[in-house]
């Protein structure tokens, strides 16, 4: 790989596995420090390397110019602190005892507890989504307002706070209290789900940005695996969970980028390693008594790696999402519940259970309802989808609404 | 905003109907449960299984199930939201327990803690 491509492309990969580090050793309050660094890291590299030419290591390369730099840095910190402010106390650790440790195990384990602290629960969703955009996944300010359909600064802004917020918190950089590994792990993993689905179902164009989102998002479910003490069956399930959809992302768009809806993909172009690997998660899921929604959710995708559209797949599907609706109600349960219930009961049920719905400023609500009638009454649903339109926000919405009210 | 609860009153199945009857009944009532909560108006439910119950009466005495009447037996309950108690009932017409004769479902509205009731 020339400069030009691989450093870019280090810094994706490498420059969060410094910050991680730096951030447990020099703690919260210096994370922009441990940032400042890796990033003062890269551009040495960038300015060698194209005279001097790429090193034989060039990881190596750049964790000890980030080591080099993080010693100067406590230095000088150490110095100010002596001689001029005159603080008794110190907040960093010593410079001559301090190792800073960028092997494999400590970069693991440091990128795992920084993912604890960065989705505490007392930040907001957005915020932890944003902070481990930029920390754990090395993605660029501009990038994350890309892949988040939001502008740079309401990004700056947001991550301004959300580390003001780790600051005054004084947030640990540090795996949970086993008594409380539960409850936190709810967090990161509703987070990682989150994370997934902003990159599954985002409008943004950057196909390539998106993809990278959920497979960012699969590989810190990934950490939470390879370590015994947060490897829950949640953990598998949603990653299970991720796998299943994942396998999708070739079937699911056009040449020109455009959605294709699940009916109309070709499944030879669905990725059948994924497929397996999502079946293996959701049998390690499988352990244990806990049912969570990542379990069932897991599960519906199971069912839909399988295309046939056979009586037991959607009685199956139905009463998972009976299931899914009485541990978290969302509008999107609900419909695809309905619509499960079209299968197995036939549309004239579903009608009367989709009309007590009443999401009426949900186009997927009209767009259920459009289908529900098509046989039925063709008025009807000529006028659920041109409701539908009407609500749609965004042009593949719109364009996916018009197609269903042409082939009327 | 109110709660309800849904009173299940009804005979043990498992003495009047096959393993496969009583599992198509699991179903009705899982689809009736999911109609509800796709309306985001479920709260929580539980079975209630006849087997390992007793009633403990005034004086200590403890006696095993059934109790009372065999078709007034709890059998389970679900708290649901509602505006009214009209609207709590038209859930539990949907109630497959409903389809046994002599079956009941008891509507009763929660007591909110708000010092009143």
């Amino acid at each position: 790989m020339e400069h030009a491509a691989l450093i870019p492309h280090l810094f994706r990969t490498e420059s969060r596995k410094i910050i991680s580090v730096l951030g447990k050793l020099l703690g919260i309050q210096h994370i922009e420090m441990a940032e400042d660094i890796a990033a003062e890291a890269f551009l040495a590299a960038m300015e060698t390397w194209p005279f001097k030419g790429i090193p034989e290591n060039p990881t190596a390369w750049l964790y000890s110019v980030a080591r080099n730099k993080a010693k100067n840095y406590l230095t000088r910190h150490h110095v100010f602190a002596e001689k001029i402010s005159g603080e008794i106390k110190n907040s960093l650790p010593g410079i001559t005892e301090t190792e800073i440790d960028l092997s494999e195990k400590n970069i693991t384990d440091s990128q795992l507890q920084m993912l604890f602290a960065v989705c505490h629960p007392s930040l907001s969703v957005e915020a932890q989504i944003g902070l481990a955009l930029r920390i754990l996944c090395g993605f660029g300010i501009e990038e994350i307002a890309t892949a988040l359909l939001s502008n740079k600064e309401t990004i700056n802004k947001r991550l301004f706070r959300a580390k003001e917020k780790l600051r005054s918190e004084k947030i640990s950089i540090e795996l949970p209290h086993s008594v409380d590994i539960d409850a936190r792990l709810e967090t990161v993993l509703r987070t990682l789900y989150l994370l997934f689905s902003e990159g599954y179902y985002s409008e943004s164009r950057d196909t390539i940005l998106r993809e990278e989102l959920c497979l960012e998002a699969m590989r810190l479910t990934y950490l939470l695996i390879e370590n015994e003490q947060t490897n829950h069956p949640p953990v598998n399930a949603l990653l299970s969970l991720m796998c299943f959809h994942a396998s999708r992302f070739e079937a699911r768009k056009n040449e020109n980028g455009e959605i294709i809806l699940y009916h109309d993909q070709n499944e030879t172009l669905w990725n059948d390693a994924l497929i397996s690997k999502g079946v293996f998660y959701l049998h390690q899921a499988s352990r244990g008594e806990l049912l969570s929604k990542y379990h069932i959710e897991a599960n519906i995708a199971y069912w839909h790696t399988i295309k046939a559209d056979t009586k037991e797949k959607w009685e199956a599907i139905l009463q998972l999402f009976n299931q899914l609706l009485q541990i978290e109600y969302s509008p999107i349960a609900a419909l695809n519940r309905t619509y499960a219930l079209s299968k197995v009961k036939g549309n004239q049920i579903a009608i009367i259970e989709a009309e007590k719905l009443q999401l009426n400023g949900n186009h997927y609500y009209f767009t259920l309802l459009g289908e529900l009638y098509k046989d039925i009454d063709s008025n009807l649903s000529r006028q659920h989808l041109q409701k539908a339109i009407s609500l749609a926000k965004t042009k593949t919405d719109k364009s996916i609404i018009q197609k269903k009210l042409d082939a009327l | 905003m109110n709660e309800f609860m849904l009173i299940f009153r009804h005979e043990d199945g498992s003495k009047v109907a096959s393993p496969e009857q009583i599992q198509a009944w699991m179903k009705q009532t899982m689809d009736w449960i999911g109609s509800i909560a796709a309306q985001n108006k479920f709260v929580l439910g539980n079975g209630l299984p006849f087997d390992e119950s007793c009633v403990v009466w005034h004086n200590q005495v403890v006696t095993n199930g059934p109790f009372g009447e065999i078709k007034e037996t709890i059998g389970g309950y679900i708290i649901v939201k509602a505006n009214s108690v009209e609207e709590a009932v038209e859930f539990a017409k949907g109630c497959p327990v409903l389809q046994g004769d002599g079956n009941s479902v008891e509507v009763r509205k929660i007591a909110k803690r708000d010092g009143v009731h």
